[in-house]
């Protein structure tokens, strides 16, 4: 089997309704409410193979809790097929589930009052572990991500990146050859979430495990996932490389000048004749940025000119970021046509 | 199996978790039971019986059902109303199990932990207060047993009835609150079934709350003749039965409506 997840023309509609205003409206609302159906995912086709680790990200709202929920078998899909490791995940749920392991960042999955190792206990029946495997598997999952001394402690005891790691190593007690992450690395600190991150690459390699991950954490998506699907209004925007992402959107480079005196835009343009490149104002004062393209003799050309016809105090260059191209894909909400 | 079987041993861990909920427990079973005994002698007064049973059999009554219900008793309509509030009910779906028999063996942990740690003991404490007649016939005990059990199912049953309905109504505060009132007064906890109207005894048989408290503590008074005995626990026995159905049919419905709440 090669392709892990399967997804075609999947839809979930909700009914909610909506409150009239006032009093009156309240009143109102007693007797009749006003229904809409809402379509919180518009038919999304994907397919993820064996051991890819994949970032599912978009903005709050856009779907991603939805499908990530059809796609572990806790909400029916409203239409659409969708088959995750050969099953149905919502007409085989028990069977299904045990081939699966799920973090939700804001909720816990261990049990709150009890000491974490009762917790991986009843899990270990849950799924039906033996002592062999969790042996061999779980004295490795605990040294790598170091929660050894955690484990006789209460889970409401214990700090937000402490059971994080925790929950990542409940998820994987019964190693399930896919894994779905939804945030999991929400408030976490530096430190913890580079545990986190080398820790689930060492699991992709050594047991070639598929992961899902959702984040807002762009970083998180940088350092692990080679492709990414993006998602807005409940459709994929994007389904690619990160890399391509990168290069398609995010080629030019911004270089900032600080100036020592007041410049205007007329001054400056006239300085970048037959170049490719733009100017803008920067919030502060005296200071303006140049979107050049990422070419050695562009860049050196607009620096030369600018310092020769100008004083300055300080020069930067940056490279735009991931999260700005994201930013800018959001803002604009579809991709521009030449990724696709 | 051997995973509900660990269920009941991690609800033994949690009620062990919180010792000042065990002990309050303790007082306030025995100050209900204590408070109980008064009203009834001073009903009592100086006659010898009313309905059939005398002022020892009433006493034993009490205390039976009171202990009783600490086995039977459990909060599973809250916490499952509680899950499906907070969304955490996503968490039980990606479990390979069954969330409401889950559910059941939780409220089983917590009976048998109360049973075994709380109604025995304070059974004795209590008997020693007042006076209390215990049977010397072991049938009477072996039929008491059965009962017990039936009382656990059919609570159990209408708790998880009152629970899914929270995925329909998503704030169920109400009618958790109403349903425990209505057990305890239509159960026979606060008031032998025998003491209403006759007209109201005939509603009750048609309504599954006396097969929580009235009948096992009738068993265990020796309030019931023998045939008594055996029609009482086929009572118990078929709505047992009959509770499965709408349990069973919400189920579904929920399941397939199921909106997690929050992200």
């Amino acid at each position: 089997m090669d392709q892990v997840i399967q997804v075609k023309d999947l839809r979930k509609d909700f009914k909610s309704h909506s409150s009239r205003p006032g009093l009156k409206g309240a009143f109102r609302d007693l007797f009749n409410r006003n229904y809409s159906i809402i379509s919180a995912v518009k038919d999304i086709s994907f397919e993820v193979k064996q051991g890819e680790m994949v970032g599912y990200i978009g903005e709050n709202g856009a779907g991603k809790s939805t499908s990530i929920k059809m796609l572990t078998g806790i909400l029916t899909p409203t239409d659409g097929t969708v088959t995750v490791n050969g099953m149905n995940p919502h007409k085989e749920r028990e069977k299904f589930v045990s081939s699966i392991g799920v973090v939700f960042g804001q909720r816990s999955q261990l049990w709150w009052d009890i000491a974490v190792q009762e917790s991986f206990k009843l899990l270990k029946k849950v799924y039906n572990v033996s002592d062999e495997d969790y042996e061999a598997h779980m004295t490795h999952v605990i040294d790598s991500l170091d929660i050894g001394p955690l484990l006789d402690k209460p889970v409401r005891k214990l700090s937000l990146g402490q059971r994080m790691r925790c929950e990542l190593a409940a998820a994987l007690l019964h190693n399930p050859p896919l894994l779905f992450l939804d945030e999991p690395t929400i408030g976490l600190d530096v430190l913890v979430k580079l545990k986190i991150r080398n820790f689930l690459k060492e699991i992709n390699e050594k047991y070639k495990t598929t992961i899902l991950l959702t984040t807002h954490d762009l970083t998180d998506i940088e350092a692990l996932c080679e492709r990414v699907i993006m998602l807005d209004e409940g459709q994929i925007i994007y389904d690619g490389k990160l890399a391509n992402l990168r290069s398609n959107w995010g080629e030019g480079k911004q270089i900032e000048f600080q100036f020592a005196e007041e410049v205007t835009k007329d001054e400056l343009s006239p300085l970048m004749k037959e170049l490719d490149a733009e100017w803008t104002a920067s919030e502060r004062k005296n200071v303006w940025v140049a979107n050049v393209v990422n070419e050695e003799h562009v860049i050196s050309e607009v620096i030369g000119r600018v310092v020769a016809a100008h004083r300055i105090t300080d020069v930067k260059i940056h490279e735009i970021s991931t999260e700005e191209i994201i930013r800018n894909i959001y803002e604009e909400g579809v991709v521009d046509g030449k990724i696709y | 199996m051997a995973k509900y079987i660990e269920m009941i041993r991690i609800r033994f861990l949690m009620m062990l978790a919180y010792r000042t909920n065990y002990y309050s427990g303790i007082l306030i079973y025995s100050i209900n039971i204590g408070a109980y005994y008064f009203l009834w002698s001073a009903i009592y007064g100086d006659k010898g019986e009313i309905e059939g049973l005398s002022v020892i059999q009433m006493t034993t009554y009490i205390a039976v059902a009171w202990m009783a219900r600490a086995f039977y008793f459990n909060n599973i309509d809250r916490e499952i109303a509680q899950e499906i509030k907070e969304g955490k009910v996503a968490v039980e779906f990606i479990r390979p199990y069954h969330y409401l028999t889950m559910k059941t063996m939780q409220g089983l942990g917590e009976g048998i932990f109360r049973l075994g740690f709380f109604s025995v003991p304070g059974m004795i404490i209590v008997s020693l207060i007042f006076p209390i007649n215990f049977s010397a016939a072991l049938s009477t005990w072996l039929f008491f047993m059965v009962s017990i059990i039936f009382s656990f199912i059919v609570n159990t049953q209408i708790n998880l009835l009152t629970g899914v309905m929270t995925f329909f109504f998503f704030n169920n505060d109400g009618l958790i609150r109403a349903k425990r009132v209505v057990i305890d007064l239509f159960s026979g906890l606060l008031l032998p079934i025998s003491f209403y109207p006759v007209w109201a005894q005939s509603v009750m048989d048609f309504l599954p709350f006396k097969a929580i408290s009235y009948i096992p503590s009738m068993i265990f008074t020796d309030g019931f003749s023998r045939n008594e005995v055996w029609d009482a626990l086929l009572f118990q026995f078929v709505w047992a039965l009959i509770l499965i159905i709408p349990i069973q049919v919400l189920w579904i419905i929920a399941k397939r409506q199921l909106i997690v709440q929050g992200g």
